[in-house]
């Protein structure tokens, strides 16, 4: 029995696209500024399986950039996120695990995911994920920070199974502060990536 | 010759994937490396010697998010 919903969404990307949408499992790591804007668009669009990670709780300057309210500041993010979604699309399955990423225990966090989208913010963190998860398509974000033409944030296909979205060359605290339009820029760029994925298209 | 990052390019021919990195000045904590099609493991960087044809793309990351 399909929701108003879901209904509606059939009407206008055909049943087709919102079944492939719906059975899609993509896994997001970090949920600050790339990751809840990330999580925000792919339930928007109709993924239907996310796994949400971020050790982390929301603090009241997360706000300036990242999908969270007034309401959850204190909260751990992986919970905070995964209310905010069940609002947009009450029919998502959100699988979440409130754990710090590491070297030890990444292979077994992500399981069977194939599509992770990498929203950390330390670069170290970044390489650590893509060097650990070699064999899964990973669609990163790297340089968004300051203010600069948007113009400058771009898709690549850096590898085989590696692609990356932003200016590649914004580093945060040297070249700027993150600010929410730039920022949910790249984030939207990693989102569309994965959407194209899914749809059986695999360039940028 | 090899292809590096798209380029053609002469001189890292002998050399090990470290080396290849400490030349163009990268941090090896922030980079991925693909060589020949397959992520390069880093531990295997400095007993990688690269060799003619060989094709390498070499990915640099930044902070933030």
């Amino acid at each position: 029995m399909l929701s108003e919903m879901e209904k509606s969404f059939i009407e206008r990307h055909t049943k087709e696209v919102y079944e492939k949408l719906k059975s899609a499992r993509v896994a997001i790591a970090g949920l600050g500024g790339l990751g809840s804007n990330i999580a925000v668009s792919l339930t928007r669009a109709g993924v239907g399986n996310l796994l949400l990670i971020d050790f982390d709780k929301v603090d009241i300057s997360n706000l300036n950039r990242q999908q969270y309210f007034q309401r959850n500041v204190g909260q751990y993010k992986t919970e905070a996120l995964a209310e905010i979604l069940k609002e947009i699309n009450p029919h998502i399955n959100i699988e979440y695990k409130p754990v710090e990423i590491t070297e030890n225990n990444v292979r077994e966090i992500f399981g069977e995911y194939e599509i992770v989208c990498e929203a950390f913010d330390k670069a170290e963190n970044k390489a650590m994920l893509i060097n650990s998860l070699a064999d899964k398509i990973i669609i990163s974000g790297s340089g968004m920070a300051g203010c600069k033409s948007a113009n400058k944030i771009k898709t690549r296909r850096a590898m085989k199974n590696l692609y990356i979205c932003g200016d590649e060359a914004s580093d945060v605290g040297v070249d700027g502060s993150l600010f929410a339009p730039r920022v949910a820029v790249c984030a939207n760029h990693q989102a569309l990536m994965a959407i194209r994925i899914i749809l059986g298209k695999e360039d940028v | 010759m090899i292809i590096l990052n798209g380029n053609k390019t002469n001189g890292f021919e002998k050399l090990s994937v470290l080396e290849l990195v400490r030349k163009n000045g990268y941090r090896t904590e922030r980079i991925a490396v693909e060589y020949n099609g397959s992520i390069l493991p880093k531990s295997e960087y400095k007993t990688t010697v690269i060799k003619e044809n060989d094709v390498i793309e070499v990915v640099s990351f930044v902070g933030g998010g």
